[in-house]
C-alpha cells in the first residue's frame, strides 16, 4: 500500500511540476510582459513608449534574463510564500490570498457540512431498492438539480428569497463585517447541484452493491433488513462516495468564481475572476497555481482514502 | 467488418426511402447544423443566401424529432428530453422566419411582459434598454446551440483521437498522453478557462479552443478505457490479422463498435459545454455583446434591474437554459437506461 501511495505522490509531484513551468511559460510569453508593463505605467504610458525604452524597462524589472533563470527564481519564491504584488489591490499577493482563501473556505465547509449527510442518506435510500417509487422521486429530482446551472439557480434563489419574498440579503458583499445571512444564498446556490451529483454517485454504487451474491445471501439466511442495509451494504457502497467527496474540492473552486462573483462575495474565485479581468498578472499566476495544488492534494487524499478503505485494492 | 452491436441506440431499420437510421441521421445533421453555423458564425460572407438558408432546417427538425420519438418510444425520460432539446433546435432555426421585434432594437425600457407599448405587445416584457425579451431568448438560443455544439464536437474529434492512440497504440504514447491529461485535468475548470481566455482574449473561437483543452481529456479517458476493453475482442485479431493499417482499424473498426457509452457521454458533455459557455459570457469573458445570449441577458439584468418588479428579465433566460441543459441530461439518461436494457 505504502508503494501505491508513493507512487501516487510522485505523479502528483510531477504534475505540479509541469504545471509550474506551464503557468510561468504563460505568463511569461510578450503579452503577459506588456500588460504588467500597462499596469504599473499606465496604458498610456506605455503607448508612449519606444521599443528601446520598453526594452529598458524590461531590463531594470530583471524580465529579459533567460527563461530558465527566471523560472528558478520564481519557484524559490513561491516556495518562501513571496507571490508577488497585486497592482490592482496594492498588497502583497500572499496575504490577499490567504484572506481570500479564508472566505471560500466558510462558503466550502457549510456546503459539505450540509451536503455530505443529505446527499449519503438520500442516494442510500434511493439506490436500496433499484426502481421503487422513492429511488425514481430521488432520481428525477437528481436529474433536475444537477441540470440547473448555478448561474440559473442563483437568479432563481435571488429572485425568491430575496426580492419576492425579502428574508434574507441579495449580495453577500458582508460590507459590515461578517453576516450570517449573506452566507445563506452561496451556499444553497453550491449545494442544489452538489447534492444532486453527489446522490447520483450514491445511488449508484449502492444499487450495485445491492445486486451482489453477499447481499442475496445475507437476506436469504432470514437477518432483519434493516441489519442487512447499514452492517453489510453500507461499508461497500460508501467507499466510492466517499473518495468522492474529496475530489469535491476540485470542482468547488471552479463553480465558486461564479457564484461569488454573482453574490459578490469577497472569495477566492472573485479575486482571480477581478484579476483576470483587470489584468493583475500575478494575482492570475498565484490563483491558479495555489487552485491546482488544493486539486492536487484532495485528488491525492481521495486516492488515499479508497485504498484504505477498500481492502480489494489495498492487498494487490 | 463488423459493426453488429448488440446494446446499438440506433436501429438499423430504413427510415427515409432506403436509407439507415444512422444514415438519414447524418444527412439531417448536415441539413441543421451546417446552415446553422454558416448563419451565424459567417453571417457577412453569407450575401443574400442567408434569408432563406435555414428554411430547409424547419422540416428537417420535424422528421429528427419524429425519428426520435418512434426510437425512443419505450423510455418517457428520453422523450421528454427530446422534447425539450428539439423545442430549442425549433426556436434557433425558425427564429429568422418567426414575427420577432429584432432583439437588440430598443423599443419601450422596463415594459411589463404581456403590455401593450406603442402597438406593439411585449408578450415577456422589455429589458431596461427597451429591448424585447422574448426576441432576445429565442435569438439567444441560437448562438448557445452553435458554439456549444461546434464547441463540443471539436473537444470529441480531438478527446477521440487521443484515447484512440493511447488505448490501441499503448507504450510511449499511452503514457505521454495520459500524462498531458492527467496535468490538464488538475486545474478547475473554470479556472483553466479564465486562464485560456485572459491569454487567448475572448471571442467564440477562444471558447471552442478553450471547451476543447479543459473536456478533451476526460473524453480521452473514456475513449481509452473503451478501446482497451475493444483490442482484445475478436474482430480486432481478425482485423489485425487481414493486414489492416492500425488508423483503418482505430476508426473504422473501434470507434463505431464503442459509440454507445459515447452517445450518452456526448449528451451529458453537451449540457456542460452549454453551461460553460452561458457561465462564461455571464462572466463576459465569452461571446460578446450586443447580441442576444441568455448569459448577457442575465448579466446585464443582475446589474440593472435587481428588483421584484423587474425579476422577469433575470428569470426567462435562466429557465431557458436550465430546460436546454435538462433536455439534453435526460435524454442522456433515457438512451442509457434503453441501452442497459437490451
Amino acid at each position: 500500500m505504502l508503494k501505491l501511495i508513493a507512487r501516487r505522490l510522485a505523479q502528483m509531484l510531477l504534475i505540479m511540476m509541469t504545471v509550474t513551468l506551464i503557468l510561468f511559460a504563460i505568463f511569461d510569453s510578450d503579452q503577459f510582459k506588456r500588460r504588467l508593463a500597462v499596469s504599473e505605467l499606465g496604458g498610456f504610458g506605455v503607448s508612449m513608449l519606444s521599443e528601446a525604452d520598453y526594452q529598458g524597462w524590461l531590463e531594470r524589472k530583471g524580465l529579459n534574463k533567460p527563461f530558465f533563470e527566471r523560472y528558478v527564481e520564481w519557484i524559490g519564491n513561491v516556495s518562501r510564500g513571496n507571490l508577488g504584488r497585486s497592482v490592482e489591490k496594492n498588497a502583497d499577493v500572499s496575504t490577499l490570498l490567504g484572506e481570500r482563501l479564508r472566505n471560500s473556505a466558510i462558503l466550502a465547509l457549510a456546503v459539505l457540512a450540509i451536503m455530505i449527510p443529505l446527499s449519503l442518506a438520500l442516494g442510500v435510500l434511493a439506490g436500496m431498492e433499484e426502481g421503487s417509487l422513492l429511488d425514481r422521486v430521488i432520481s428525477f429530482g437528481a436529474v433536475v438539480s444537477t441540470s440547473v446551472p448555478q448561474i440559473a439557480t442563483a437568479v432563481l434563489l435571488t429572485v425568491t428569497l430575496a426580492l419576492g419574498l425579502r428574508w434574507i440579503p441579495a449580495k453577500s458583499a458582508m460590507i459590515d463585517g461578517f453576516d450570517f445571512r449573506q452566507l445563506i444564498l452561496p451556499v444553497l446556490t453550491l449545494l442544489i447541484y452538489d447534492i444532486g451529483y453527489v446522490v447520483r454517485m450514491t445511488r449508484a454504487s449502492m444499487a450495485e452493491v445491492m445486486t451482489s451474491h453477499y447481499i442475496r445471501t445475507a437476506v436469504l439466511k432470514g437477518l432483519p433488513y434493516r441489519r442487512v442495509i447499514l452492517r453489510h451494504a453500507l461499508r461497500n457502497a460508501l467507499i466510492v462516495p466517499f473518495t468522492l467527496i474529496f475530489l469535491q474540492l476540485n470542482w468547488l473552486l471552479s463553480e465558486v468564481v461564479v457564484v461569488e462573483v454573482f453574490f459578490q462575495y469577497n472569495g477566492f474565485g472573485r479575486m482571480l475572476y477581478d484579476a483576470a479581468i483587470f489584468g493583475d498578472v500575478e494575482v492570475v499566476q498565484a490563483a491558479t497555481l495555489v487552485a491546482v495544488g488544493v486539486a492536487v492534494v484532495s485528488q491525492l487524499l481521495s486516492d488515499i482514502g479508497y485504498v484504505l478503505l477498500n481492502p480489494r485494492v489495498r492487498f494487490v | 467488418m463488423s459493426t453488429i452491436q448488440p446494446n446499438s441506440v440506433w436501429p438499423s431499420r430504413p427510415t427515409l426511402g432506403g436509407l439507415s437510421a444512422f444514415q438519414s441521421l447524418i444527412l439531417l445533421i448536415v441539413l441543421i447544423y451546417l446552415p446553422l453555423v454558416a448563419y451565424v458564425m459567417f453571417a457577412n460572407q453569407l450575401g443574400s443566401a442567408r434569408s432563406y438558408m435555414l428554411l430547409p432546417a424547419i422540416p428537417a427538425v420535424v422528421i429528427l424529432y419524429a425519428m426520435s420519438l418512434r426510437n425512443w418510444r419505450e423510455s418517457p425520460i428520453a422523450l421528454i428530453g427530446a422534447t425539450l432539446v428539439f423545442f430549442w433546435l425549433m426556436m434557433a432555426v425558425a427564429a429568422p422566419y418567426l414575427p420577432l421585434l429584432d432583439p437588440n432594437k430598443p423599443f419601450a425600457p422596463y415594459a411589463a411582459p404581456g403590455s401593450i407599448k406603442n402597438g406593439v405587445t411585449f408578450l415577456l416584457g422589455a429589458d431596461m434598454r427597451g429591448r424585447d425579451v422574448l426576441s432576445r431568448t429565442i435569438w439567444g438560443c441560437q448562438r448557445v446551440l452553435v458554439w456549444g455544439i461546434t464547441a463540443t464536437s471539436i473537444a470529441y474529434i480531438v478527446g477521440a483521437a487521443f484515447g484512440l492512440i493511447a488505448g490501441y497504440l499503448g507504450g510511449w504514447w499511452d503514457e505521454i498522453v495520459s500524462f498531458v491529461s492527467n496535468v490538464l485535468m488538475s486545474f478547475p475548470v473554470m479556472v483553466l478557462f479564465i486562464l485560456i481566455l485572459n491569454y487567448l482574449g475572448q471571442s467564440g473561437f477562444n471558447i471552442v479552443v478553450a471547451v476543447t483543452i479543459s473536456s478533451a481529456p476526460a473524453i480521452m479517458r473514456i475513449v481509452r478505457g473503451l478501446t482497451l476493453d475493444a483490442k482484445t475482442r475478436d474482430y480486432i485479431h481478425a482485423a489485425q490479422t487481414r493486414g489492416e493499417h492500425p488508423v483503418w482499424i482505430m476508426i473504422v473498426e473501434i470507434l463505431p463498435n464503442v459509440r454507445g457509452p459515447l452517445i450518452v457521454d456526448a449528451c451529458l458533455r453537451l449540457g456542460y459545454t452549454t453551461v460553460a459557455i452561458t457561465t462564461l459570457t455571464f462572466l463576459g469573458l465569452g461571446l460578446q455583446p450586443p447580441d442576444p445570449d441568455w448569459g448577457l441577458m442575465i448579466k446585464e439584468a443582475s446589474s440593472a434591474a435587481l428588483v421584484w418588479k423587474f425579476s422577469y428579465m433575470l428569470i426567462i433566460p435562466a429557465i431557458a437554459v436550465s430546460t436546454l441543459i435538462l433536455g439534453f441530461n435526460l435524454m442522456a439518461d433515457g438512451i442509457r437506461e434503453m441501452s442497459l436494457k437490451d
